[in-house]
């Protein structure tokens, strides 16, 4: 069943328009990926509305392609210049830079640019065969299934996200609070507009992404005092085959970091701690772990397949069960109501030329990204030696840009300035924002869902507990809920016991 | 970093307070078709408010001695954020693209130091690039103001 959809998919991935299309993202993504304060997930906002004229399936190749740039563009940052452009890339600075300053850095880029792809290509595949058994198994959810889905999505942010667990479920409730605001589509009625007409459209996630994201990204970097102290690229052919000579012995990292980032990628906010663990796991297994953080290669290779493993795996979800597992797969989400598209299993059916063309897209799009990004490393390292001065107000207005164009109305560039405060506010205080972002895109199917619920079950709650399959994932999530609370108190229980054996 | 803690959760909770106001306005339980308009915010408000009074309790019991911002960060936040919110109150009055230049080249002045040859090229291909790329390529209208009306755009 796999090979022949995936040839359809290849059948509309490799058009000449859908292949520039890519190039364009790709390109894009790169330079988003490397601009300070312009991330993937408010890149792909602020490019959003301009793919409502295009045909859905283009659309989101470009959007994708977008992810894949900005996810090789974050490694760029990371080793040359010590910024890392995306949390999941904080862990390549460690050995990146360090190498860099050797005049490594040639060899680093590489590292990282290839292990990016090898754990991609890894959760593609993956991909390309569980994605059509997870929605087949889909298929068979009805909203209370669904509803314990998104339950135990935002259940993971709380339990798993680090951090403190209630600003989490304070950030998940102000999505959720900012997507009831409007009209109420099932009842007719306003909701929260206190006669207000601005109010009464709702707010729209890529203003919220753009502002929370972008603004509030400058912000906070113009705080930390920007400075760029370049590392020299030493990017040539020689060095690509000579680290390509190299990398064969890391294959045990390879496969180690593929495997996590899949495994940690398809939940939510996985990328980052995935990149962590599979780093702290190839140090741990290395003979020569003290070379770590003083320039090991290894210790590039580790986080970044972790990285991108993740930053890929997170797309399954999304297509399968119309559930984000990232800020920037929510905001395609979202993309995908726009364009007409129902996300969820059903898709696979009504839909498998726009499924498999971005699934097919997906093997395209690292394949062109990483040979692009070899050969033009330079290039996109220079876009960071643009004086301070000219990329900010840049920045700016293209930002702005990006939230008129949503639904050409002014008020959304202010409602994006609000949200840049709020992120820049929220970001210092530890209130996490992508669960903010992702309750924000999906608080309207998740109310749909738990209303047609208890319209089934006429109003018990207990419907989420009785079926089966809603029933076991309740369950997990409340578990994850109550971690913030049990895991002190289990620590307290074995602390307690542990001396008391000793004095026995 | 203690009183923005403070703050931001009391704000939060009147916020809380207000969406379980206008909950109750519409009706928080069973009408004869399911669920009425207020039910799913009504819980997220109580729940917003409960989660806020217990970081209340948190953030006031620990000792917070570090500043939210010192003076030295807020200088250079404020000054990206004044010539900000300048640029979208202009653009209401002269449209999209001649606040964009004129934001543009005073920052690039003011911050950079650029000399005025710089800024002039900045302040008027800038605009011009994202007029081409936005309004011709994707069609995607921006606010304008006189000078496009002037212009005939």
């Amino acid at each position: 069943m796999g090979i022949e959809n995936l040839l359809l998919g290849f059948h509309v991935a490799i058009t000449p328009y859908n292949l520039f299309v890519a190039v364009v993202g790709i390109t894009l993504g790169t330079i988003i990926g490397v601009l300070p304060g312009l991330g993937g997930a408010n890149g792909v906002a602020i490019l959003l509305p301009l793919t409502f004229t295009m045909p859905p399936t283009s659309a989101i190749i470009l959007l994708t392609s977008l992810y894949w740039g900005a996810l090789f563009g974050g490694a760029i940052t990371s080793v040359l210049f010590n910024i890392p452009g995306e949390p999941w890339s904080v862990a390549t600075t460690f050995d990146g830079y360090p190498l860099a300053r050797q005049g490594l850095g040639g060899q680093a880029l590489t590292a990282a640019f290839t292990s990016s792809f090898v754990g991609a290509f890894f959760s593609i595949v993956l991909i390309t065969f569980f994605a059509p058994l997870l929605a087949e198994i889909a298929l068979k959810f009805g909203p209370p299934e669904f509803f314990a889905i998104q339950l135990l999505t935002f259940s993971s942010f709380v339990g798993l996200g680090g951090g403190s667990p209630l600003k989490s479920l304070v950030s998940i409730l102000l999505g959720f609070i900012l997507a009831a605001v409007g009209l109420d589509i099932v009842t007719g009625q306003l909701r929260m507009t206190f006669g207000l007409v601005d109010l009464m459209k709702g707010f729209d996630f890529i203003i919220a992404v753009i502002g929370l994201f972008g603004i509030g990204e400058i912000l906070l970097s113009v705080e930390e005092g920007l400075s760029f102290r370049s590392a020299r690229t030493g990017m040539n052919l020689r060095v690509v085959l000579d680290t390509w000579r190299i990398l064969p012995r890391y294959a045990r990292t390879f496969v180690r970091g593929s495997f996590i980032g899949f495994w940690m990628g398809f939940k939510p906010g996985g990328a980052t701690p995935a990149s962590f663990m599979s780093y702290a796991f190839a140090k741990r297994f290395s003979k020569h772990p003290e070379r770590f953080g003083h320039g090991e290669l290894e210790g590039v290779v580790a986080p970044e397949t972790a990285a991108h493993a993740a930053g890929v795996a997170a797309m399954l979800p999304m297509l399968t069960l119309g559930i984000p597992g990232s800020p920037t797969a929510a905001v395609m989400l979202g993309g995908l109501i726009i364009w007409g598209l129902q996300p969820g299993p059903l898709l696979f059916k009504e839909r498998p030329e726009f499924v498999w063309g971005l699934i097919a897209s997906m093997y395209t799009g690292n394949i062109l990204g990483v040979l692009m990004v070899l050969a033009f490393v330079p290039f996109f390292a220079a876009i960071l030696r643009i004086p301070f001065a000219i990329l900010t107000p840049v920045i700016v207005v293209v930002c702005a840009v990006g939230s008129y164009a949503v639904h050409s109305n002014m008020i959304d560039i202010w409602y994006m300035v609000i949200f840049g405060l709020v992120g820049y506010v929220f970001k210092k205080l530890d209130y996490p924002l992508a669960p903010l972002v992702l309750a924000l895109v999906l608080g309207d199917l998740a109310e749909n869902a738990l209303r047609q619920s208890l319209i089934m079950s006429q109003g018990s709650l207990a419907i989420f507990v009785t079926r089966p399959i809603a029933g076991a994932i309740t369950a997990v999530a409340l578990l994850f809920f109550a971690l913030p609370v049990l895991t002190p108190w289990w620590r307290r229980l074995r602390g307690a016991v542990v001396p008391a054996q000793g004095a026995s | 970093m203690r009183i923005a803690d403070l703050v931001t959760a009391s704000f939060l909770m009147l916020l809380g307070a207000i969406v379980v106001f206008d909950a109750s306005r519409l009706g928080v339980g069973w009408s004869t078709d399911g669920p009425k308009s207020g039910f799913f915010p009504f819980w997220l408000g109580v729940l917003l408010i409960a989660a806020c009074a217990v970081i209340l309790v948190q953030a006031a019991r620990r000792a917070g001695l570090a500043p939210f911002v010192t003076r030295a960060q807020a200088g250079p936040v404020l000054k990206v954020l004044w010539p900000a919110v300048a640029l979208v109150v202009l653009t209401q009055w002269l449209g999209l693209y001649v606040s964009a230049g004129l934001y543009a080249g005073f920052y690039m002045r003011w911050i950079g130091r650029h000399s005025w040859l710089a800024v002039l090229a900045l302040a008027i291909l800038f605009p011009l690039a994202t007029f081409f790329i936005f309004e011709k390529w994707f069609l995607v209208p921006m606010p304008k103001g006189p000078l496009e009306a002037w212009l005939g755009q």
